[in-house]
């Protein structure tokens, strides 16, 4: 009974170790895991967390510098610039999941596309995405948004189109290293079809170069969404999108630097974490180390 | 070698042919008819008739795209509806504030990021490694804009040390370069650090180290010369992201540059502006890739044989 119970004791020891001995070999996966998790935690419980209301203004309790009441103070119409933070949460995982989700499905299946076929279709695929590479991301947003009119929702279009060729370029060269594996050459000679060999020998095995370059992508997003917004062309008052939510703050320089403040740091610790997190994952795949 | 640059040369003209659809395309596509935007909120509709026949709206879309490509060329981008002035006179007037702040920032970010990184790679693990690799990584993960606010807070508003909003002295390209610098610096720094590490564990250093050559010579000559490839990689194929960081550098400073144009164009709907900026800047992107890969070619002549 005691020998069991030492048996167990190890297990569970060297469990705890194993843990600790992987946490303390992939630091970045870890801490950039670790602040993402927690930018999750705040976007799921915002609702339970944040002291008051996002958009309740308070007339009486306007530009106040942080307190017990306010962490974070209140912006100009008195919100709690906390709960605004909180929520703003929110909205940059969504800008991050629809923008990188449109982007990996627009790009990817076009990148495929171009490394399988070769010749012409891949020609005018890659002519195309050099095209739109060539653009300054910030500029295509601003040329598609004034054509779609702003707006969140138009923006994550915008987003989404620029890092396009991001992905149909990344799975294009994937695929052309894929497609001379044995495996894939013994399939081809199998007679197994084309779309077969394109979702289950090819994109399968992309995945994993795709998935780090989403959260690569990730940090990029945020901040593209979040200059738009301050520009006025993306999310509009009273969303508490920390874009907008300086855009705001701006216009108190000296009176209420709590407004930009807060915002902007929410900005860079999420930013921070998905390209830590993308880093250790690179790392990780790289069959290098 | 001459194989290489003729593919990338006629690829040039393909790339900016397309560029210069998207744009037409696009503008085309905005919303509200632009010879009413032309003529004015009170026109009569045979002022908005004529405006049309002027602006040759009622001719098929390949004419349009046609006569708008073939001003491009002799450098007619039409008029802005907003100053009624020709486009390319209001881009020439803002576009050496741009390219101004552009080499500025450019300057910062490599006369600061280069040595950075060098320091970082010497002391590899060491705690200057640390310092700047943690500074690098903060600097790629900061929104300028935030970054232009705390310090026109601290240093325009609070201690009134530098002027606060527009151009008016040298004092005014402090903060916006600065600003636009953090990001390229953070990049260069940890693209010179990654290739000096690369750099410094091949045979030709350790032969240099054993001959007694002294370290800083190696690390200034030997090391920087061949780390200098990836950072002109940076330098020239990120002039997008530049650019990009100069619009919202601009709108935010009030910087009388073709960034600001540009945010006040979409805002006017003043669709030739728009038009004009955003292919003068995607031009001047291509170009910039164009001349960074033909340097790297130069420098590099394993790619010279693709």
């Amino acid at each position: 009974m005691a020998a069991l119970e030492t048996g167990m004791e190890t297990v569970r020891r060297s469990w705890l170790v194993r843990s600790l001995r992987w946490v303390a070999s992939h630091r970045s996966i870890a801490l950039g895991g670790l602040l993402i998790g927690l930018i999750v935690l705040a976007a799921i419980f915002a609702p339970m967390i944040a002291p008051a209301d996002p958009y309740e203004q308070d007339l009486l309790a306007t530009m106040l510098p942080p307190s017990w009441g306010h962490p974070f103070g209140t912006d100009d119409s008195g919100r709690d610039i906390l709960s605004r933070v909180l929520y703003g949460a929110r909205i940059s995982l969504i800008e991050v999941v629809l923008a990188v989700g449109l982007a990996v499905i627009l790009g990817v299946p076009l990148g495929i596309l171009s490394g399988m076929s070769g010749h012409y279709l891949d020609q005018a695929i890659m002519w195309i995405m050099d095209i739109l590479f060539a653009f300054p991301g910030i500029v295509l947003a601003i040329l598609i948004v004034s054509v779609l009119g702003p707006g969140l929702v138009n923006l994550l279009i915008a987003i989404a189109i620029f890092s396009v060729p991001v992905y149909a370029r990344l799975s294009r060269n994937l695929t052309l290293g894929l497609k001379s594996q044995e495996y894939v050459e013994a399939a081809i000679s199998l007679g197994i079809s084309r779309r077969r060999i394109m979702t289950h020998y090819i994109l399968r095995n992309a995945i994993g170069p795709i998935i780090v370059q989403s959260t690569l992508t990730a940090g990029t997003v945020i901040l593209s969404a979040a200059s738009l917004s301050f520009l006025g062309l993306g999310a509009q008052p009273p969303l508490p999108e920390w874009g907008a939510m300086m855009s705001d703050g701006r216009n108190y320089l000296g009176l209420n630097i709590w407004m930009s403040l807060f915002p902007g740091l929410a900005i860079m610790i999420t930013v921070l974490g998905f390209n830590i997190l993308g880093d250790g994952l690179r790392d990780l795949l790289d069959p290098r180390k | 070698m001459k194989a290489y640059i003729a593919k990338k040369l006629l690829a040039l003209p393909l790339i900016l042919i397309g560029v210069s659809l998207i744009v037409f395309v696009a503008i085309r596509a905005l919303p509200g008819d632009p010879a009413r935007l032309m003529a004015g909120p009170e026109a009569t509709q045979e002022a908005v008739d004529a405006m049309t026949g002027r602006l040759g709206l009622d001719r098929s879309l390949p004419e349009q795209y046609a006569s708008f490509a073939h001003g491009a060329i002799r450098g007619d981008l039409g008029i802005s509806i907003k100053s009624k002035l020709p486009v390319v006179d209001e881009i020439a007037e803002r576009l050496p504030f741009t390219i101004g702040l552009a080499i500025t920032a450019y300057i910062l970010a490599i006369g600061i990021g280069v040595p950075a990184g060098m320091i970082a790679a010497i002391h590899r693990h060491g705690w200057p490694d640390q310092a700047v690799m943690i500074l690098a990584s903060a600097g790629a993960s900061v929104a300028n804009f935030w970054l232009a606010l705390m310090a026109m807070n601290t240093f325009s508003v609070k201690l009134g040390w530098l002027p606060l909003l527009g151009a008016s002295s040298w004092k005014s390209f402090i903060l916006p370069s600065i600003t636009l610098a953090v990001l390229p610096m953070a990049v260069i720094a940890r693209m010179t650090r990654s290739s000096m590490i690369e750099v410094m564990s091949q045979d030709y250093i350790r032969t240099a180290y054993a001959k007694g050559v002294a370290p800083r010579s190696i690390y200034w000559s030997h090391a920087l010369r061949n780390a200098l490839i990836p950072i002109i990689t940076i330098v020239g194929l990120n002039f997008g992201s530049l650019i990009g960081g100069a619009v919202v550098t601009e709108s935010v400073f009030n910087w009388p540059g073709i960034g600001r144009l540009l945010v006040d164009a979409v805002r006017y709907r003043d669709y030739p502006v728009i038009q004009g900026v955003t292919l003068v800047a995607v031009t001047g992107v291509v170009m910039m890739n164009f001349l960074a890969e033909m340097l790297i070619a130069l420098l590099n002549p394993k790619i010279r044989l693709d």
